[in-house]
């Protein structure tokens, strides 16, 4: 059946948990995880809610496949409305709690209201209670992980945490689980720091049965491991080189934001590379990357374990960051380094650790840097203010807003804001890559321009994993487009969002889409799953997900003005490399995308759209 | 031919492929909590060591075993735990040095690895090769390859 069929309502401000039956109409309906989740959020909260108030709700889900032998079954999402966007938020993390939570017997678990002093919830199997979190409360992620295990005596528990990013509702704070692994986008951590919830601890020892086609399943996944096993990038580059494997290849596409977007090749890339990863250092003789390591389920293995080099500036005399510990993905290196001109890779790895220690989301934080260190070179912003130097390239003043952004401390609050408020606030909002005001990841609208759709449009405010048509504009998966044209890219990213929107919801890696379609995937729904799920119902599914989103964003007040990428890359064309010259091409896009959606010209949905999708 | 489990921790992912698939052949779910194989993860070293029960030849989980529940199945080399005899007294769990023979509540009895009837389950599922299901004389027969190919003779004349 692939659902556990129960959800878990905890309610803070009363502080009690009650087990409610799954609604299966919306499971056949939305699937699991994001898409279910989201139907929740959407019946149940007020579009309009401030998302730091009691009145917002965070549920953590998990989908049908999560915690079966399917490759990369473990995902979970966290489903909330944004702080740092006011949009639907849905943040995927892989690790072991998402199927530790199935194991425990539940789909979800919905937390609403503010429990008034900090707990914990704890969770074994049926048994849920919330428990005092004072004592955890300050505490770093990574410090509530090994203080729960301890107090519990249990060293097999799982635990999904705030740091101090999420107490301080640092906007762009995540929830970090298994130590490395975060629901990183949007601010989902300030929500829990919100609701006074520190963590969630979760022992599960039920496991997961009754898959409706047992034999159907084992032949369905093994087969869909294959086409893992068998494809150039999930069998062999990402197990390799971890998503690090894109550093080189997008910057010498002329697609690697540089700068707070100013450039579109960043001279240092080689630097902080997923081969400088590999590479002995000249210090010590090791090379950063000690292995790689997977998720739960998963047989891929794209994950980093990386070892910080002792005698690094960063470090010395700070043995906590010594050992082995979760390593640079492509993401973090981008946004740490070349977004704001850093090529110092001791230094990110030294912030990526504090972004894990303390739960920050590294995209957002490091491009929020990169506008702090735009506005610092203009003058708009002074050393007295930030309280160091922060000129573009600076690995020292990257290291010292790191800490402070993480412990709340100086400027470091500001920071916290993102970069949409701090460049309003000194009157550049120009200046402030971002749309909905969530920062741009690491491509370059210019030199692929589908992607320049993507963020425009995307239900969670700029974000790559909404439809990542790098897949077909660069790697030509699974058909070569050219980046650097409009012309046919509304019909790509639709299909790309509609196809992820069920990755997503049948609680799988994005990841494996690089060497799945979702022909691969259906096979095995369908045999997990009661009910019917043909490759026309999987596409159905995916776009009423989408089209609910978007639904919740209109009638949280998001318009068409809203579906727009910043100035610079409308108007100030690529310096360097294939794209030289070009600009966005979002203006000519987005109409297109709307009619292909089958929305009005204002980009909502039609009555016979609505009608058609069941909505 | 006898064959063993073979382990080598430095491929491992830490996947749990290996622990799904022995908890749905030995109980029909998905359930490392009821795996007989376990990964360990230590995590300040990056290191990542599935570990199982290795069939001791003079296994002390059988000797130990008072009513005599734990067997050699002839053909696999494997100490099976006949549950039906087995009364749950974990005398067995005492004797083992290696702590693979475990207590399960549900059941009441002990379980351990059986080597799935010859066919091993984590073997089968675990994608990197970790886990083989190798020449029980032979274990040692990929690292001798590879100190072979260290060893400094002349390639022969062309
Ligand atoms: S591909 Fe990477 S992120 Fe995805 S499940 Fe595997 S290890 Fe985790
Ligand atoms: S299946 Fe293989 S790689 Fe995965 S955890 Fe088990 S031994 Fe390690």
């Amino acid at each position: 059946m692939g659902w556990a069929r129960k959800i878990l309502r905890v309610n803070l401000t009363e502080g009690t948990c009650t087990p409610e039956p799954l609604n299966m109409q919306w499971a056949d309906e939305y699937l699991g995880s994001r898409g279910l989740a989201s139907k929740y959020l959407v019946s149940e909260i007020d579009p309009k809610v401030d998302p730091l108030s009691p009145e917002n709700k965070m549920i953590m889900a998990t989908g049908p496949l999560t915690g079966t032998m399917a490759s990369t079954g473990g995902r979970y999402t966290v489903v909330t409305k944004g702080p740092l966007t006011g949009a639907i938020a849905c943040s995927n993390s892989g690790g072991f709690f998402g199927a530790e939570m199935k194991f425990a017997g539940w789909d979800m678990i919905i937390f609403e209201g503010k429990s008034p002093k900090p707990v914990y919830l704890f969770v074994e199997n049926d048994r849920a209670e919330l428990r005092d979190a004072s004592g955890l409360w300050g505490k770093s992620c990574w410090e509530t992980e090994e203080t729960i295990k301890h107090q519990h005596q249990d060293p097999q528990i799982r635990v999904s945490s705030i740091g101090r990013a999420g107490e301080n509702q640092v906007l762009f704070a995540c929830v970090v689980n298994d130590l490395h692994r975060a629901a990183g986008r949007s601010g989902v951590g300030a929500v829990m720091g919100s609701k006074n919830l520190k963590a969630v601890a979760l022992r599960g020892t039920q496991g997961v049965g009754g898959i409706k086609d047992f034999k159907g399943f084992m032949a369905a996944t093994t087969a869909a491991k294959k086409v893992l096993a068998d494809n150039a990038v999930t069998g062999q580059g990402l197990p390799k080189y971890g998503t690090q494997v894109l550093m080189n290849v997008i910057n010498e596409i002329g697609s690697l934001p540089t700068r707070n977007h100013k450039d579109v090749q960043f001279e240092d890339a080689a630097k902080i590379s997923a081969e400088a990863m590999h590479e002995k250092r000249a210090s010590d003789g090791k090379s950063q990357l000690v292995t790689n390591a997977a998720c739960f389920g998963c047989t891929i293995a794209c994950g980093r374990i990386s070892e910080i080099d002792k005698g690094h500036f960063t470090v010395v005399n700070k043995p906590e960051y010594w050992g082995a510990s979760g390593g640079l993905e492509y993401e973090a290196a981008w946004a740490l380094g070349a977004a704001n001109g850093v090529g110092d890779l001791e230094a990110l790895q030294y912030a990526n650790l504090l972004c894990n220690e303390d739960g920050m989301d590294p995209i957002s934080f490091g491009a929020t840097i990169g506008a702090v260190m735009e506005l610092y070179e203009m003058g708009v912003l002074t050393k007295e203010q930030i309280g160091i130097d922060a000129p573009f390239g600076s690995a020292e003043a990257l290291a010292r807003l790191t800490e402070m952004t993480a412990r709340g401390e100086g400027f470091g609050v500001e920071i916290g804001q993102g970069s949409k408020r701090l460049c309003e606030k000194y009157g550049h909002p120009e200046l402030s890559m971002t749309v909905k005001g969530q920062e741009f990841p690491a491509y370059d609208a210019r030199g692929i321009q589908g992607m320049g759709l993507t963020y425009a449009t995307s239900n969670r405010g700029a974000c790559h994993l909404r439809s990542y048509t790098v897949a077909s504009e660069v790697l030509g998966i699974p058909v070569k487009t050219d980046p650097l044209v409009t012309e046919g890219k509304p019909e790509l990213v639709k299909a790309f969002q509609d196809a992820t929107a069920v990755f997503d919801s049948a609680g799988i890696c994005v990841f494996t889409s690089f060497a799945w379609t979702l022909a691969d995937v259906q096979p095995q729904v369908q045999a997990a799953c009661d009910g019917d799920w043909s490759m026309d119902k999987l596409n159905l599914v995916g776009e009423r997900i989408w089209n609910m989103e978007r639904q919740f964003n209109t009638a949280a007040g998001f318009t068409r003005k809203d579906d727009d990428l910043p100035p610079r890359l409308k108007t100030e064309p690529a310096q360097t490399g294939p794209a030289k010259g070009l600009v966005s091409g979002i203006d000519k896009m987005i109409p297109e995308y709307y009619q292909v959606r089958g929305w009005t010209p204002e980009g909502v949905p039609t009555e016979e759209t609505v009608a058609r999708l069941g909505l | 031919m006898l064959k063993s489990l073979h382990i080598d921790p430095a491929k491992c992912t830490g996947c749990l492929q290996c622990e799904m698939a022995c908890s749905y052949e030995h109980h029909g779910v998905f359930n490392p909590s009821k795996s007989r194989i376990k990964v360990f993860n230590f995590e300040a070293e990056g290191r990542k060591v599935p570990y199982t029960c290795t069939q001791c030849a003079e296994a002390w989980c059988m000797n130990a075993c008072p009513v005599d529940a734990i067997r050699l199945d002839a053909g696999t080399g494997a100490k099976v735990v006949h549950e039906d005899i087995c009364v749950g007294c974990k005398v067995c769990t005492i004797a083992c040095p290696f702590g693979t023979i475990n207590y399960e509540q549900d059941s009441g009895k002990v379980q351990k690895c059986d080597l799935c009837g010859d066919n091993p389950a984590c073997a089968s599922a675990c994608p990197t090769g970790a886990i083989t299901y190798i020449d029980a004389n032979w274990t040692g027969l990929d690292k001798m390859r590879q100190w072979a190919a260290k060893a400094n003779t002349p390639a022969a004349a062309a």
